[in-house]
């Protein structure tokens, strides 16, 4: 009997403390949330009075007049699009290919591929910028895109996902000699859905919140991506005058992620657990 | 969201593909793979070799290429205070993220592996941050970290505690950077154990239920032996993700003051992109790669031993 109560007792305790915790991770969050509908007067004065008014939503009005994070939303839009769309073309072929077919030196490349997974991007950031550079290619698209093309956990994920998918229908129109290419299309690509929505929600977000690659190459304002140009308007932090113009630019280039891991979570924990969704 | 790749099992995956084809092997079959090889050869291994070959020339981004020095740039990285520095830092930080990561993030999936609400709503919680950029997650907490009007000096002032700034303390602005981070993605090693939790048959629970067995004593006797693989990935992970430092000091602190919070990657990054010494950087990241490499191996080598111990 008393063995029964002490389980209740603990589960309260552990809830409350993973409450409390979850508290302080909001905390900075909705702090910065409320503070960014307070005029800029009240807030050099005090940050304290979060719920109390004067409100007032010039901070984001100020945000829209400033053209510029327009150009870099656009930017950063096109680069999360296009690597989104060319990272699954590329993941899908070559995760079937792995998956099912079989062709001479299929072993070293998927070790190629395993092994391009331990080669972190700052170890060849340097090289990568000199290559741009002798292709003239900075400040370009193709530039923000292609290098992530080349992370191969799409491939990996799209791997796993096709080596799940029973065989025996792929078998069957081999026999009737339909082509691989064929195969490929009509039967297994649209079995891959639910996997291609993971892996190209994963793949935009990823893009969308790239920051070292865009630092590095958009060296002009106009091409610079939402994640860069926002950092560029950090540096002069110690004057306090636009600090709810700061607040409300976080939120600003925070919201819509959130809102989109709000609709997407199943996919995006699914990528992180390393787990294509079915 | 940070650089993370989650852990797939190579070593099964090896061996299954080599078995999964169907039909009979044909060149023609390698064309589903030859787009992405080509793409990772031209955009990884190439720059690889590229990068070893530069970390052993004179290459400046506007004079150009002077010829090679041989080990030049490598003995004048490590006559450089400032990038022994670094490395301190780096591996400072490397120590103060990683058993957070692991302790707080063991600590979230099992009170929250659960199908009730709360817990799902818990569970998106403490995911939430890691959607963020890192360019949003640096502008909120150099907000909350405010000397004057910060959420942290603020609290802190309540309780009579004033002139917080960790940002410019020598001794606080790492530790700063390492919670900020911990906060941000906390959800890569939460979401990592859930999963390796929910592989655990529910029957050996049901055994431990009937057995009366203490919450305390099946999470140890039971939980834990059944996760420590993964125990040891999260910690490899979260190792080479955080040797990777770079966004979070660059944009909170700029790596001062007086160097004490300076990573390696910004280094990379001054030598290479600021005073555009592109050899010198490229050596750099050779030790920061060999620097990671060791570090996972060194803690892959140690979990295994207490695995099979």
């Amino acid at each position: 009997m008393q063995d029964d109560s002490r389980p209740a007792t603990g589960d309260r305790l552990i809830l409350g403390a993973v409450v409390l915790l979850a508290v302080l991770w909001i905390a900075p969050i909705a702090w910065v949330v409320g503070l960014s509908f307070k005029p800029n007067e009240v807030l050099m004065r005090s940050t304290g009075g979060l719920i109390f008014p004067p409100f007032t939503l010039k901070n984001y009005t100020d945000i829209l007049n400033s053209s510029a994070v327009f150009g870099w939303m656009l930017n950063s839009a096109i680069v999360a699009a296009g690597q989104m769309a060319l990272t699954l073309v590329l993941a899908s072929l070559a995760g079937y290919g792995f998956a099912r077919t079989n062709f001479p030196g299929k072993a070293p490349l998927f070790v190629l591929t395993l092994g391009v997974l331990a080669v972190p991007e700052q170890a060849i950031i340097v090289p990568l910028h000199t290559m741009f550079s002798w292709l003239d290619l900075h400040n370009t698209y193709a530039a923000l895109i292609a290098p992530r093309l080349a992370f191969p956990f799409g491939v990996l994920l799209m791997t796993q996902y096709f080596r799940a998918i029973s065989p025996e229908i792929e078998e069957a129109a081999l026999l009737d000699n339909a082509s691989r290419l064929k195969i490929f299309f009509r039967i297994v690509l649209p079995l891959s859905i639910p996997a291609q929505a993971t892996l190209g929600i994963y793949t935009f977000l990823h893009a969308w919140n790239d920051y070292f690659w865009p630092l590095v190459s958009a060296t002009r304002p106009e091409m610079y991506t939402l994640t860069v140009g926002l950092a560029s308007m950090q540096t002069n932090f110690a004057q306090t005058e636009g600090l709810g113009f700061l607040m409300a630019q976080a939120v600003f280039a925070g919201l819509p992620v959130l809102v989109l891991y709000l609709f997407f979570q199943r996919h995006i924990v699914a990528a992180v657990a390393g787990a294509p969704t079915r | 969201m940070s650089t993370a790749a989650a852990p797939l099992p190579a070593g099964r995956a090896t061996d299954a593909s080599m078995r999964g084809g169907i039909g009979q092997p044909a060149w023609a079959n390698m064309l589903f793979v030859l787009p992405y090889i080509v793409v990772a050869i031209g955009l990884v291994v190439v720059p690889m070799v590229l990068g070893i070959w530069l970390s052993f020339q004179d290459y400046d981004m506007l004079g150009g290429w002077n010829g090679g020095v041989a080990f030049d740039n490598y003995v004048n990285l490590f006559g450089d205070r400032i990038f022994l520095g670094t490395i301190a830092n780096t591996l400072l930080f490397v120590l103060m993220t990683t058993p957070a990561f692991v302790v707080i993030g063991l600590f979230l999936a099992i009170t929250l592996n659960g199908h009730l609400r709360r817990h799902a709503v818990l569970r998106s919680v403490f995911f939430a941050s890691s959607v963020l950029s890192v360019t949003v997650v640096t502008l909120i907490w150099r907000l909350v970290y405010l000397p004057d009007h910060g959420l942290l000096a603020d609290i802190t002032g309540l309780v009579g505690i004033h002139g917080i700034d960790p940002v410019t303390s020598p001794t606080w602005a790492l530790p700063a950077i390492a919670v900020v981070t911990v906060w941000w993605i906390i959800g890569l090693p939460m979401t990592l154990f859930l999963a390796a939790l929910q592989q655990i048959p529910p029957e050996i629970y049901e055994a431990a239920a009937l057995d009366r067995a203490s919450r305390w004593r099946t999470l140890v006797s039971i939980t834990l032996p059944s996760i420590c693989r993964t125990v040891v990935v999260v910690a490899v992970l979260e190792i080479i993700l955080q040797f990777q430092l770079f966004g979070q000091a660059l944009l909170i602190t700029g790596g001062g003051p007086d160097n004490r919070s300076r990573p390696m990657v910004q280094y990379i990054y001054e030598s290479g992109f600021r005073d555009l010494q592109l050899g010198y950087a490229a050596a750099a990241s050779q030790v920061l790669f060999a620097l990671m490499l060791v570090a996972a191996l060194v803690q892959f080598s140690l979990g295994r031993q207490r695995g099979e111990a």
